[in-house]
């Protein structure tokens, strides 16, 4: 019977469910392998395990057109806590699992996949703890990089163009410099107005994973839905790409631009406002946003430079985001010129 | 009994294991010198050996109570010549940091950079673009922002495309002992308070000492600032900030710029060979829509300067005719005479506390209201002050921290 059940699995391609080991996500000393936590079913790191949920958001951050996978784990019995702003309250030992990986041709986007490296937010009792851990080339395993690495990548883009890239894996410091609001670091995606697509939330609430959920939560636009609004989706793409740090309690606080989609103030939204620190990253114009004139409007050039000092975000990506760049362009004509 | 106390709490305030962690120049030094930085615990020593570090991305410091030592500012050199990320060359994000005895050249961004840090001191170090002035150099050479308890002392900076020194929007500052040299701005307080500087040398820049306060910022009405002893000799070098900003609008010849603070006392210095103003004082020019911003310069006392050989060839617009109008140059303090201002809220506000020039001679713009041009300028000498303001008293850091960075 028991080698029945073993050839059924082996029939199956199936090694028997593992489980996400809780008390190695809480250990004070980081994991060195990703394996070690159970957190997906096979070496290749492309099937959860069993508890592990895969969501989306509805606009993401932009990482050098690295593809992202999204999955949340929770303590048995204990579900997140709906809020109306912020990222949901997730319980400590709750982990959020972040895999950026690079199909060779995103013109197929399933086949050929590397993984380049899977970031980690682990919610400890003291607080949330970032881990970045880098696939090694066969892509059977990643091991944790604590001081960050470059990896060169190669792809063919959606338009069918070669490209390559010197990616950069953040390090501890950089994960903290984003992911970090007052003293405290907090995830930045899942919030409920970022994975409320109609339906996710929801079915985490079905399955007791969300409590509090109300019949109607905030909703940030999809930044690529081109049936919404152009300001709602720029200033949804601001918010995740550029909020995180221009927030009032993020590394960018000094610098009076706070790009919520929901800031209030038109000076710091940026609207007429003339920089601060900038230094030659103003590339000598006058305003963070010049309403009626992207191209002389600063936010949009350092959107568009890849040059360290000049370029924002300051890291997280290595390239221009053509088409972010092109969504908030459009938001800048359509500005009424005050 | 007393003894033994005061030994227990020595013994028990020293971390049980301060390491020394060394980090040598050469192949994977970044990572070597990241994962120090990462792994250091309160109380160790990063200590880089002399070498050159050729770095490709910034590197930072998140933990407290770390010392991060070179072999010296000729000796151990950061050099990001070949920087591919990051806005800073060095950053640090934590409090009670030490700084000290090494080199930052060349960073695609600011050179180094504290942000909300509570006791961070910079001692003994090289900031350097070693291209010299261009406008593709970095922005800021040293720039604690957004901290408190911050220490400059025996820094040197050059080539910075906008301020050398920039402490911006921070409290308790000590700037001291240091020289700015061909930037743009030498040494910047920027929206600050409690502010001594003193003991620097200002030579080469546009400008040399800036005092200013920008609206719409977190920390604002910047205030309490002494600039006393300090060198303010030949800033005539063109400007080649990117404009914008607002250091592209000081005029090249300045010595000392003071916009839009309360409480600043400019005295005991020498102040020579500056082509434009020796000293500026003068309103936030722009359009401003923060109700909560005063653009006015107010309560600033000048007293006491040595001033030799400024206003010879101001370069600010009219600034020739001025001077040709009083004899041929500039008298060495300016004031623009703005006195009011009218706030977005409605309504005009007067300057709580005027300018008081107790050396000089000084004149006026008098330009009555911000936002007049100063083209509308009506130049007239203004006359000694009887009385200044009482002097602000001295700045004391923690004497753990002067007692850190000494060592």
């Amino acid at each position: 019977m028991k080698r029945l059940v073993v050839a059924a699995l082996l029939a199956l391609g199936a090694a028997p469910a593992p489980k996400v080991d809780a008390a190695r996500l809480l250990a004070t000393e980081a994991a060195p392998k990703l394996s070690d936590y159970g957190l997906f079913a096979d070496t290749q790191g492309r099937v959860p395990a069993t508890g592990v949920t895969l969501y989306t958001l509805n606009t993401p951050l932009f990482s050098d057109y690295a593809e992202k996978f999204r999955y949340v784990w929770l303590p048995p019995g204990k579900p997140a806590a709906y809020t109306a702003t912020g990222v949901l309250e997730f319980p400590v030992g709750a982990v959020i699992v972040k895999t950026f990986a690079y199909p060779a041709d995103f013109r197929a986007p399933d086949k050929d996949v590397r993984l380049i490296e899977t970031r980690l937010l682990v919610r400890r009792a003291t607080g949330w703890v970032p881990l970045s851990y880098v696939w090694n080339a066969a892509g059977t395993d990643a091991v944790l990089q604590r001081a960050g690495v470059r990896l060169p990548v190669q792809f063919i883009d959606a338009k069918g163009t070669s490209r390559s890239l010197d990616y950069a894996v953040p390090n501890t410091n950089q994960c903290k410099q984003c992911h970090q609001q007052g003293t405290a670091a907090t995830p930045i995606g899942p919030t409920a107005a970022n994975m409320n697509d109609g339906a996710q939330l929801q079915r985490l609430a079905a399955a007791g994973q969300l409590t509090g959920l109300p019949a109607t939560p905030p909703r940030l636009a999809r930044w690529d839905d081109t049936a919404e609004p152009v300001a709602a989706r720029a200033r949804a793409y601001l918010e995740v790409n550029c909020g995180h740090c221009h927030s009032r309690a993020g590394f960018a606080s000094n610098s009076g631009l706070y790009l919520q989609a929901d800031e209030a103030m038109p000076a710091h939204q940026g609207i007429n406002k003339r920089p601060v620190a900038a230094g030659r990253g103003s590339g000598g114009l006058n305003f963070s946003i010049l309403p009626g004139q992207p191209d002389a409007s600063i936010l949009l050039h350092r959107m568009q430079s890849s040059e360290p000092g000049v370029m924002m975000p300051q890291f997280g990506r290595t390239v221009p985001h053509d088409e972010g760049v092109a969504l908030v362009r459009a938001y800048i004509e359509s500005l009424p010129a005050s | 009994m007393k003894t033994f106390a005061l030994l227990l709490v020595t013994i028990l305030a020293t971390p049980l294991a301060a390491r020394i962690i060394t980090v040598a120049p050469g192949a994977g030094a970044q990572e070597a010198l990241q994962t120090a930085l990462i792994e250091a615990q309160p109380g160790d020593t990063v200590r880089l050996a002399a070498g050159r570090f050729a770095l490709v991305d910034g590197v930072s410091l998140d933990v407290e109570g770390v010392i991060v030592r070179g072999a010296g500012p000729g000796k151990t050199i950061l050099d990001f010549t070949g920087q591919k990320g990051e806005g800073e060359g060095l950053l640090i994000t934590s409090n009670n940091v030490v700084i000290r005895d090494l080199a930052v050249e060349n960073a695609k961004g600011n050179g180094i950079k504290s942000k909300g840090s509570d006791g961070i001191s910079f001692v003994n170090l090289r900031v350097e673009w070693t291209g010299g002035p261009k406008a593709t150099n970095g922005a800021y050479g040293v720039y604690p922002v957004s901290s408190k308890h911050v220490l400059i002392d025996k820094v040197y900076v050059k080539g910075a495309s906008d301020a050398g020194i920039y402490v911006g929007q921070s409290k308790q500052i000590i700037v001291r002992n240091s020289t700015a040299e061909g930037n743009v701005a030498g040494i910047e307080i920027e929206n600050s308070y409690d502010a001594d500087v003193h003991h620097n040398v200002a030579t080469g820049n546009t400008g040399g000492l800036l005092v200013s306060d920008l609206p719409d910022l977190p920390q604002q009405g910047g205030h309490t600032i002494r600039l006393f002893q300090n060198r303010i000799i030949a800033n005539n070098h063109p400007n080649f900030a990117a404009p914008g900003n607002i250091v592209a609008s000081v005029p090249s010849g300045t010595g000392v710029m003071v916009m839009a603070n309360r409480d600043v006392h400019v005295f005991d210095n020498d102040i020579k060979d500056n082509a434009g103003n020796g000293v500026m004082i003068v309103a936030y020019q722009s359009k401003f829509t923060d109700k909560n911003y005063n653009p006015l310069a107010r309560a600033i006392a000048v007293h006491g300067n040595r001033y030799a050989g400024n206003g010879g060839k101001p370069a600010f617009p009219g600034g020739a005719e001025i001077a040709g109008a009083m004899g041929g140059a500039l008298p060495p303090v300016m004031w623009d005479g703005v006195i009011g201002y009218a706030p977005p809220t409605g309504g005009e506000r007067a300057a709580d506390g005027g300018v008081a020039i107790g050396d000089g001679p000084a004149f006026t713009l008098n330009l009555g209201m911000q936002g007049v041009p100063a083209t509308s300028a009506r130049p007239a000498p203004l006359p000694a002050a009887t009385r200044l303001p009482p002097l602000p008293p001295r700045i004391v850091l923690p004497a753990a921290q002067e007692a850190r960075a000494a060592r």
